[in-house]
């Protein structure tokens, strides 16, 4: 679905050399070297950036300074995925990374992790899906009012940036959208809906979401779309996968 | 040259909660879905196994027995986990070990004497379409087939053409309060230095608001020493999450695969099928692993 081996484009944002490596220590990966001790692991304040934490005996949590880090580091084990490995499951501010430890040791995934480029991903990178919208929502007025933008306004901002999966989580198929408008920043609604419809299209916080079927909910509701989220007899059931990019598209 | 006829079971009683369940669906937890699975894996392995089926066919979790169902064709069947006692057409019948069903036969499960779940194997499993690559029942999410309900009809898929090799499998007794062996982290920097000791020195009883979803459990608060909030993490099975009142959650098979609250421990991963198998109202220990990891 998306070549992982794809040069940067070439008029995609250059990462700074000081963003490039200063994540990355200058830790030898071979791993006849000494491993870094487990128990140096967790303790961030003396262990090598980042800060990685065991999850019991088969996972661990990269602990990352933002989301931009988070997409660098999915990206990369996305793209270059270390055997035995068998999810990789991003979040705000961690990547979680289960494997079978029967297979793997913890001290040599947690070296190989550390020698990971945390860059940030290329702004061309990533398969883009664009979603049409019937921007008709329920709450289009309260936002408008809450940013102090009219409809008009909230409904062009929201079409006018291209976003990026950043998670999934809530519900299947439910993804995390960044990179949105910051004047679209509204909080949650005080009382979630028992009830939002599948399809709904809303805004909470600095994210952008399309509800997979019908489920509570508490996000701001803009519009909606025909697109089907989650549809499982299908080879990718989600339609927004972690790391896509994504445009919202008007149609009346 | 006729075709076989496919052969079928279908229920006439769910118990309290039936559902069919395999060895999940793992390697879809970044869109959100959770691996399920049956609760006690080594219980369905091995029911499985007693009626020479590939471990990884589906069966039916029954939850604290009442289960009964009628074959419409001779099946060889197996009855694993909490020990309960069965019957067919009234006949009793032994657990952990094939029995011959024949056509028109009834099973029926009693209560168990102790633990929870009972898998019950048929010699070619349950062959409802799969999702996502398995056939169980995710609560949380809702994929798979729904739970059982009274007329549910069951297809079983082709017989394999092994055959089971053992007559009887010894199986430990349950024991009455499982010990679990604990993981400290990721977040048990988090939490007050007593926390941990705490969690490992008392009894927590699970609670009725605990299912495949995660075991709600009572006991001794466990005071957090950093109050900020935690920005969503991803999760694993056995994971220990304690929310604002202290009151700890031991993450299960149908557990998000994110979630907002600090873990203190994770439980580990050969612990879990004991844990499954404690009902509500009963009692849960834990102690810290030794050893490497």
């Amino acid at each position: 679905m998306r070549n992982p081996d794809a040069e940067p484009d070439a008029d995609a944002s250059p990462p700074t050399e000081a963003g490039r490596h200063a994540t990355a220590p200058p830790e030898s990966s071979d791993p006849a070297s000494t491993p870094a001790s487990p128990a140096d692991a967790s303790v961030p304040t003396t262990a090598p950036r980042p800060a990685v934490h065991r999850v019991g005996r088969g996972a661990l949590l990269v602990e990352l300074d933002d989301l931009t880090q988070v997409q660098a580091l999915h990206h990369s084990l996305t793209a270059d995925r270390p055997e035995a490995v068998d999810e990789i499951v991003p979040a705000a501010r961690t990547v979680l990374i289960s494997f079978d430890a029967d297979r793997l040791a913890a001290d040599r995934l947690i070296t190989e992790l550390r020698s990971r480029d945390l860059s940030p991903v290329p702004n061309r990178e990533g398969t883009l899906v664009e979603i049409p919208v019937s921007y008709s929502g329920p709450d289009l007025g309260e936002v408008a009012e809450l940013t102090g933008l009219s409809e008009q306004d909230v409904v062009r901002r929201h079409c006018g940036r291209e976003y990026r999966v950043a998670f999934c989580g809530f519900a299947p198929g439910f993804g995390y959208l960044v990179g949105g408008d910051p004047l679209l920043t509204v909080p949650r609604r005080e009382t979630p809906r028992v009830r939002v419809p599948g399809g709904s299209v809303a805004v909470a916080d600095e994210f952008s979401a399309v509800y997979p079927r019908d489920s509570p909910g508490g996000w701001r509701l803009l519009g909606r779309t025909e697109l089907a989220l989650w549809q499982t007899d299908r080879p990718e059931p989600a339609l927004l996968t972690p790391g896509d990019r994504v445009r919202f598209r008007e149609v009346r | 040259m006729s075709v076989e006829r496919r052969a079928s079971m279908t229920v006439h009683a769910p118990g309290s909660l039936a559902t069919v369940q395999d060895l999940g669906r793992p390697g879809y937890a970044a869109l959100g879905v959770t691996r399920s699975g049956a609760a006690d894996r080594p219980a369905l392995r091995l029911a499985n196994r007693l009626v020479g089926n590939a471990e990884s066919c589906a069966a039916i979790e029954a939850t604290f027995g009442g289960l009964r169902v009628e074959f419409d064709a001779p099946t060889l069947l197996a009855l694993t986990g909490a020990p309960l006692p069965a019957a067919l057409n009234g006949r009793a019948i032994g657990m952990h070990g094939p029995v011959w069903a024949e056509a028109g036969e009834e099973l029926s499960l009693g209560l168990p004497a102790l633990g929870l779940r009972t898998y019950l194997a048929v010699r070619g499993g349950i062959a409802v379409p799969p999702i996502l690559g398995s056939r169980s029942t995710d609560l949380l999410s809702g994929l798979g087939p729904a739970p059982l309900v009274e007329g549910t009809r069951l297809p079983l898929g082709p017989r394999p053409e092994d055959w089971p090799v053992v007559s009887q499998a010894p199986v430990a007794p349950l024991p009455e309060i499982p010990v679990l062996r604990l993981h400290p982290g990721p977040r048990d920097d988090w939490f007050d230095p007593e926390a941990l000791r705490l969690l490992c020195t008392s009894d927590y009883e699970v609670t009725e608001q605990s299912n495949r979803v995660g075991l709600r459990l009572a006991g001794p608060p466990l005071r957090r020493r950093v109050s900020r909030e935690l920005p969503s993490e991803g999760m694993v099975r056995g994971a220990i999450q304690v929310p604002a009142s202290g009151l700890p959650v031991l993450f299960h098979v149908d557990h998000p695969v994110t979630g907002g609250y600090p873990v203190i421990a994770v439980v580990d991963e050969d612990d879990l099928p004991a844990a499954a198998q404690v009902r509500p109202g009963g009692l849960l220990r834990f102690r810290l692993a030794t050893g490497p990891g």
